[in-house]
């Protein structure tokens, strides 16, 4: 089935009659060096099926043990999110047959999950805060990898076989499910993917995740439901799967509240099913149809017992956790003096975090700031990379600035060194010393292109000395461009003003 | 007393992926109903003050550190597969979903 957009409901249409409804599972494969159950290794890009043992491929007689670190991750995510830490919680089997489970279950968290009760107070591209409640975190496993050989581009139709790499099996998981979203309207995509957004920052805050999402460090289960009104009971919803991105987040939400318009307003009903999300044209297709096929026959994991954190652990991690994103961010602000818009600029370019260790060497606040949305935010876009991926420190910005701020460089040189510190050159202070971009500040050399450019221009050397002093700006000009911009331009304007006598 | 009928030993055997005869699910039928009805005795000799119990020892908490061991070995890893490509475990054709 191909679906388009062109033949549904207009948005604002849609949002007009509807009452939307949205709920998120985010999952998050937490950054631990082993696996969830088994002492294999997690590393991203490893030779295929080289992180394996007898539990994580399922062999039989395979006994699983709890990472501890994991459960501690999964604790901290918890406690930041504002949840209940449940006083003890078990593990259950998740039954199903899929190529890349290799036990026929995944081991995960059913009706006790080791956190619960929570919110996260979102922010808004604007500055205004959405809260999304929190229903529950629990801890469970990730699956395997499948490649579909044959057919179209590895898709499943027409795949003849397909190929299973067990490296990420068994890589723990904390899946974070929503209540359900109400109040939103219009902002729903928005306020989905500012929540994924929040999520994001925060596990990297905390230290529990890379959180690469062109990894796959963290997935979105979007569930969107319509109603006539928000007193209406809610409304029948999808769940699709496999979101990945922060910007596919918002635009799942608001194709599938156009297409699920598109069907109540002509007097259809919406099915209840899994759909999948295709990135290329930002449409939904149906998956499974909610039905046996989904009766996963939860019980209790026998292999496992209860995990029953005591609360002095539960306060020692309560405790250890580092200032929330939203707390730390204005406070940030506040010491930068940055506005509303430069902040808000600020995080949702990533650049937070390398303003921040570029003040800590040496920059002042605002030149950080510059620095990293301008030229570098420039080149990162142009590169298609984000500011992290540039290959440039915090340490060599702040180093940089420090070389403008002692005069030993001026800004048109601090460009010149940028370059080449982006070019891999090395550090600000080699690239200086490399290409030999230090400011002239020997008069001796400066007089010398100063005569020069008098000698060469008489007429305009003669204007000046008729007191038409603007007209020394074309002789500053021609020695900028002698010493190859590497002069004071103050300085030779002085020296020029001097040498004719005016 | 609970009667298991032969439609619902089909839809678990489905879930359970067994393929089933007639005469099987028949029989099969009777043995779970016997099982259950066993089961269903074990609810009468305890009051609604016993909660459930899904691990009979009285132990939490047993954990492992974070730390890395050798794996096994990809080879030894696939040597029982019964087809294997690439160094992955090679498996029909996936029906049913995109």
């Amino acid at each position: 089935m191909t679906a388009t957009t062109h033949d549904l409901l207009g948005y604002e249409d849609a949002i007009a009659r509807f009452d939307p409804v949205i709920g998120l599972e985010v999952h998050v494969e937490l950054g631990t060096r082993s696996k969830m159950f088994c002492p294999s290794g997690t590393e991203f890009g490893a030779e295929p099926n080289s992180l394996v043992s007898p539990v994580s491929l399922g062999l039989p007689g395979a006994l699983p043990v709890v990472n501890r670190t994991a459960v501690e991750y999964a604790i901290r995510i918890g406690l930041a999110l504002d949840c209940q830490i449940a006083q003890t919680c078990r593990f259950a089997r998740k039954n199903y047959f899929y190529p890349d489970v290799p036990k026929n279950f995944q081991t995960s968290q059913y009706d006790e999950p080791i956190a619960y009760d929570g919110h996260l107070d979102v922010e808004l591209d604007d500055g205004d805060v959405f809260r999304v409640e929190i229903e529950r975190a629990h801890m469970e496993e990730d699956a395997g990898k499948n490649t579909h050989v044959g057919g179209r581009t590895g898709r499943i139709h027409g795949a003849e076989y397909s190929l299973v790499d067990y490296n990420r099996a068994g890589i723990p998981l904390v899946e974070i499910v929503t209540r359900p979203v109400v109040g939103t309207g219009e902002r729903a995509p928005e306020v989905a993917r500012a929540y994924v957004q929040s999520l994001r920052e925060l596990f990297r805050t905390l230290g529990v995740s890379e959180a690469r999402m062109e990894r796959g460090n963290v997935r979105a289960d979007v569930n969107v439901s319509l109603r006539p009104s928000p007193e209406a009971p809610l409304g029948t919803r999808t769940e699709t799967k496999n979101v990945n991105s922060f910007r596919s987040v918002e635009r799942a939400v608001r194709y599938e509240i156009r297409r699920q318009a598109t069907i109540l307003a002509s007097g259809g009903s919406i099915l209840q099913e899994t759909r999948h999300w295709h990135e290329d044209s930002g449409t939904t297709s149906p998956g499974r149809v909610k039905s046996d096929a989904e009766d996963y026959r939860y019980f209790p994991e026998p292999d496992l017992v209860p995990i029953s954190p005591s609360r002095e652990w539960v306060e020692e991690i309560r405790a250890g956790l580092p200032e929330r994103p939203g707390a730390r961010r204005r406070r940030l602000q506040e010491d930068w003096g940055f506005t509303d818009a430069e902040m808000r600029d600020a995080v949702n370019a990533g650049a937070a975090e390398l303003i921040e260790a570029t003040v800590a060497a040496g920059a002042p606040p605002a030149a950080a700031r510059k620095w990293w949305l301008g030229e570098l935010l420039r080149t990162a876009n142009a590169r298609g990379v984000d500011l992290g991926g540039l290959g440039v420190t915090p340490a060599q910005i702040g180093q940089l600035q420090v070389l403008v701020d002692s005069g030993r460089i001026n800004d048109k040189l601090a460009r010149q060194v940028l370059e080449g510190v982006l070019a891999g050159e090395g550090d600000p202070e080699a690239v200086v010393l490399s290409r030999g971009l230090e400011v002239v500040s020997d008069d001796a050399a400066l007089l010398e292109a100063v005569d020069a450019a008098l000698a060469s221009q008489p007429d305009v050397a003669e204007k000046i000395r008729s007191g038409r002093i603007q007209a020394a700006g074309a002789i500053v000009g021609a020695v900028m461009k002698a010493t190859r911009g590497q002069a004071d331009a103050a300085r030779v304007r002085e020296l020029v003003l001097e040498r004719v006598g005016a | 007393m609970p009667t298991f009928s032969t439609d619902e030993v089909a839809r678990v055997a489905a879930l359970a992926r067994i393929d089933l005869e007639p005469a099987e699910l028949e029989r099969l039928a009777g043995e779970l109903e016997v099982i259950v009805h066993a089961v269903e005795r074990v609810s009468e000799a305890v009051g609604d003050d016993t909660p459930a119990t899904s691990h009979p020892i009285p132990l939490a908490n047993v954990f492992r550190e974070d730390v890395v061991e050798p794996s096994l070995p990809a080879q030894d890893a696939l040597a029982a597969a019964p087809a294997s490509e690439d160094g992955r475990f090679l498996v029909p054709q996936i029906l049913g979903e995109d």
